[in-house]
């Protein structure tokens, strides 16, 4: 722990995010060209769906990042909440909005293709109903955040959302396994290999990395912006008190 | 020290505790959490002809029939156990096919279920076309309709 209180220095974490954004965002147009290119122009159609499969070269990488920033929310929450640190909630509060687009590009591109291949934009099993619900969770968590004047109880009262609704994380993920769902079982991640083609597999790889770079690109911006706002507004405190 | 200690031990348990009461709703819910029925439910439990359900298997191989001059279809769904009757009339997802999941909403009645919605479900491969014709032609292939062969992996908890 001591170690990582060195980074947990809001100054420190500044540089250190200066450091890290161009980076991020470097590797996020470089993977996203490559991704886009080998997804829609150098891979091949489905043997079953045809070029519509393409579709999982942005939905499934949302997917996983709409869980991903979530269990990063819920465990910056949970240091949050017991190590009192006030990054941790900086952290937890940039994610979300992330989060909850990532979320929302994962339920669209799903539904577009579900239309064709389904036959219907919309059912209510348990993947398609238990990720909505993600959607509702990180917009419950940002009003939260938005409710009150005070930060510290801000903090709190959203750390404690965000942990609850941390239970919604491996409900996602199994659903497909525990209760028979219209929604396809996993492809890539399961026991014994993954069930899709590596013409396809490497697209969608190099996608998720490119999503991936996007979010820490997009939440060194939002932490910088943020630790910058309590700057300038400590220092306008100062300026009317010590005045 | 203390006061951090006692959080850290109070989130964990809160955590677990929550996990619990969670998974125990989850498991007593189960049956409505559950989107489709397999046909051997359909046929253990002959659900009364009013009742609106989901039933779900595979498409049997030579099953589809057209009613000439209308747009009816018959097919037969099964899970390689039971097999039930199917009626529908309407138009068909593209992913509709012989051998292949599919998700009926409608009524069992007299028999035959009366499907007012036909879903196509999608398996979890994905493989260019001249790979699948490629491992069709080496023999390879299994094919998830009931001619005696075995399922693909990952299907059996499905239907």
């Amino acid at each position: 722990m001591a170690d990582l209180h060195r980074f947990a220095n809001p100054t420190r974490f500044l540089r250190l995010a200066g450091y890290i954004q161009p980076w991020a965002a470097g590797i996020f147009f470089i993977s996203l060209a490559a991704g886009l290119y080998m997804g829609l122009y150098a891979s091949p159609g489905d043997y079953q769906q045809g070029e519509s499969a393409r579709i999982m070269y942005v939905h499934v990488p949302a997917a996983w990042m709409a869980m991903f920033c979530y269990t990063i929310m819920a465990v910056a929450s949970a240091v949050s909440l017991i190590w009192k640190h006030p990054l941790s909630d900086v952290a937890a509060r940039a994610t979300a909005p992330i989060g909850a687009a990532f979320t929302f590009l994962a339920l669209a591109t799903g539904s577009l293709w579900g239309k064709p291949m389904w036959g219907t934009w919309w059912v209510w099993d348990a993947r398609l109903t238990s990720v909505l619900v993600l959607l509702f969770l990180y917009i419950g968590y940002m009003a939260l955040q938005g409710a009150f004047d005070d930060r510290t109880r801000a903090a709190k009262a959203s750390a404690v959302l965000a942990l609850v609704g941390f239970v919604n994380v491996p409900i996602i993920k199994f659903s497909v396994d525990w209760w028979n769902t219209l929604h396809q079982p996993a492809s890539v991640i399961k026991m014994g290999g993954s069930s899709i083609d590596p013409s396809m597999l490497w697209p969608l790889l190099i996608m998720a990395l490119a999503f991936k770079a996007y979010y820490v690109w997009v939440l060194m911006i939002r932490m910088r912006t943020e630790l910058v706002d309590n700057k300038v507004r400590i220092m306008r405190l100062r300026q009317v008190h010590g005045g | 020290m203390k006061r951090k200690h006692k959080r850290l031990t109070f989130v964990i348990i809160a955590m677990a505790l929550l996990g619990i009461a969670v998974g125990l709703v989850m498991f007593a819910f189960e049956e409505n959490i559950v989107f489709f029925h397999s046909p051997t439910d359909i046929v253990t439990k002959q659900p009364g002809p009013d009742k609106r359900l989901r039933l779900g298997g595979l498409v049997e191989d030579g099953s589809v029939k057209r009613e000439a001059g209308t747009a009816v279809i018959f097919f037969k769904v099964t899970d390689l156990e039971n097999t039930v009757d199917v009626r529908y009339e309407g138009l068909l997802p593209d992913l509709f096919r012989e051998g292949q999941g599919v998700v009926t909403e409608g009524r069992f009645q007299g028999g035959v279920f009366n499907a007012t919605e036909v879903l196509a479900k999608h398996d979890e491969n994905y493989m260019p076309p001249e790979v699948a014709d490629a491992i069709k032609k080496s023999g390879q292939w299994k094919e998830p309709a009931g001619d005696g062969q075995s399922k693909p992996e990952g299907e059996s908890s499905g239907y």
